[in-house]
Order: structure tokens, then C-alpha cells, then sequence
């Protein structure tokens, strides 16, 4: 049997790898990425407690399938945002969208 | 080494090599490509925890909708001017410092827990233990309409931020 914690570092490791990706990456595109990873851990993060803290129950899959949805509309929303972006300025690279700065 | 020992090793493996060719990569859609890589590693862990219904749900959802979406958004935002994709990495020397510390952080945090907990036997049903927690009243019926209406909202807001003007 896989004791608990192998998971749960399995998915600190993925969640701090997406948190870098998310910090360091210019393109609008591969911070949704990374965004998506940190969401992927959560999720791991999840159903190894729901496996062996509960796994009689269904609040814990239904936890990481409300994660799903939540992920899935933000993908969709910032993707869109992106793209109107890249039809005005013509560029997803964050540094060069600073319309707002003072 | 059990099989399950083994099998979760390289899962890991998968997950993790993947998740780290996203970041690293400086061409976006290499990175795409290594994300997708990644949730199928994710998606084995799934099944190695005995969710699979999760496990297809994480390949119907992640890599057949929203993986495909950034496929798309990253073909649609291609500079034809400029063909090297810019995904070039900045002020790495303050983000790697920041992740390594959470990251062991959380690895403490983890080694903690209580390794000789006795674990239960998954019930043969777990899908309609699911279901029904999904539509109970007492259970989770409220957040599962809110969800609905989520997926609604972002669905207009979506088409109408990103429509042709």
C-alpha cells in the first residue's frame, strides 16, 4: 500500500512547479498553464484524502468534480480574454500589456 | 517494492517530467503538448486511487476540453511576423527561491501525517454514492445548481468577450 504522504508530496511537487510557471512565464497562454497545473494538484491533493480518510463517502469526489467545473470555466473565460487582447494589441506577452499602469 | 509502488513511481514520474517540461520550455506549444503529457499522469494516479471515474472524467475534461482549448488559443495568438512564440522565462531568480521554500513546506507538512493509519476498503458503488451526494437535498444539491449557473455565466461571458466586433 502507497502511504498517504507519497501523494501528497506527488502533489505539493506538481502544485509548486505550477506556482513557478505562473511567476516566471511571459506568455499570457502558459500562465493558464500553469494555473492548470496548481488546480491538477488540488485535485490529487483531494481524492488521496477522499481514498483513505473516507473513501464511503461522496463529498470527496464530489469536491474534486466542483474543482472540475471551476477550472474548466476559468480556463474558458481567461482563454477568451487572451484572445480579445491579441486582437487588439496584438501581443499575449504580459509585459507588454500595461494599458493601466500609472 | 509492491506493483502499486511501482506503478505510482512512474506515474509520478510522468506527472511531474511533464509538468516540469511545462515550465521550462520556451516554445508554448511544447509546453501544450508536455501539459497534456502531465494530466495523463494525473489521470493514472486517479486510477491508482481507485476513482476512475474521476480518472475519465480528467481525461474527458482536461485534456479533451480545456487542453484543446489552449491548443486553440495558442494556434490563434501565433505572430506571423515574429515565428519564435514568445515564452521566454523571466525573473526566475526570485520565483525558483519562492517555490523550492513552499514546496518543502508542504513536503513537511506531508511526512507528518500519520503513516500507520488503518485505510478502508472502497465500497463497490462509489458512483452512486456520487451521484446521490450530488443530488440530495442535505447533500450537495445547492452547490451542484451554483455550479451549473457558473458554467452558464462563463459560457456567455466567454462568446461575448471574445466575439467579432
Amino acid at each position: 500500500m502507497v502511504p498517504i504522504s507519497w501523494y501528497l508530496i506527488v502533489a505539493a511537487v506538481l502544485f509548486c512547479i505550477g506556482l513557478y510557471g505562473v511567476l516566471t512565464r511571459r506568455n499570457a497562454i502558459a500562465v493558464l498553464m500553469g494555473v492548470e497545473l496548481m488546480l491538477n494538484a488540488v485535485n490529487i491533493n483531494l481524492i488521496a484524502f477522499w481514498r483513505y480518510h473516507g473513501p464511503a463517502g461522496g463529498i470527496g469526489q464530489a469536491f474534486a468534480l466542483f474543482v472540475y467545473v471551476v477550472a474548466a470555466a476559468e480556463a474558458a473565460v481567461g482563454l477568451a480574454l487572451v484572445l480579445t487582447i491579441w486582437r487588439t494589441r496584438r501581443t499575449v506577452v504580459l509585459e507588454e500589456i500595461d494599458l493601466l499602469k500609472g | 517494492m509492491t506493483l502499486q509502488q511501482i506503478l505510482f513511481i512512474i506515474f509520478a514520474t510522468i506527472t511531474l517530467g511533464g509538468a516540469l517540461m511545462v515550465v521550462l520550455r520556451r516554445n508554448v506549444f511544447h509546453a501544450a503538448l508536455f501539459m497534456i503529457l502531465s494530466f495523463f499522469g494525473v489521470a493514472g494516479l486517479y486510477v491508482l486511487l481507485e476513482a476512475p471515474f474521476l480518472a475519465a472524467v480528467q481525461l474527458i475534461i482536461y485534456i479533451g476540453g480545456i487542453a484543446i482549448l489552449i491548443v486553440f488559443a495558442i494556434m490563434l495568438t501565433r505572430d506571423l511576423m515574429n515565428p519564435d512564440i514568445p515564452g521566454a522565462i523571466s525573473q526566475w531568480k526570485w520565483a525558483a527561491p519562492v517555490a523550492i521554500i513552499l514546496c518543502a513546506m508542504l513536503i513537511w507538512m506531508a511526512m507528518s501525517l500519520d503513516r500507520e493509519a488503518p485505510v478502508g476498503p472502497v465500497p463497490q458503488n462509489t458512483i452512486s454514492i456520487l451521484g446521490r451526494t450530488l443530488v440530495d437535498a442535505q447533500g450537495l444539491a445547492l452547490p451542484f445548481e451554483v455550479a451549473s449557473v457558473l458554467l452558464l455565466v462563463a459560457l456567455i461571458g466567454a462568446v461575448t468577450v471574445a466575439r467579432e466586433r
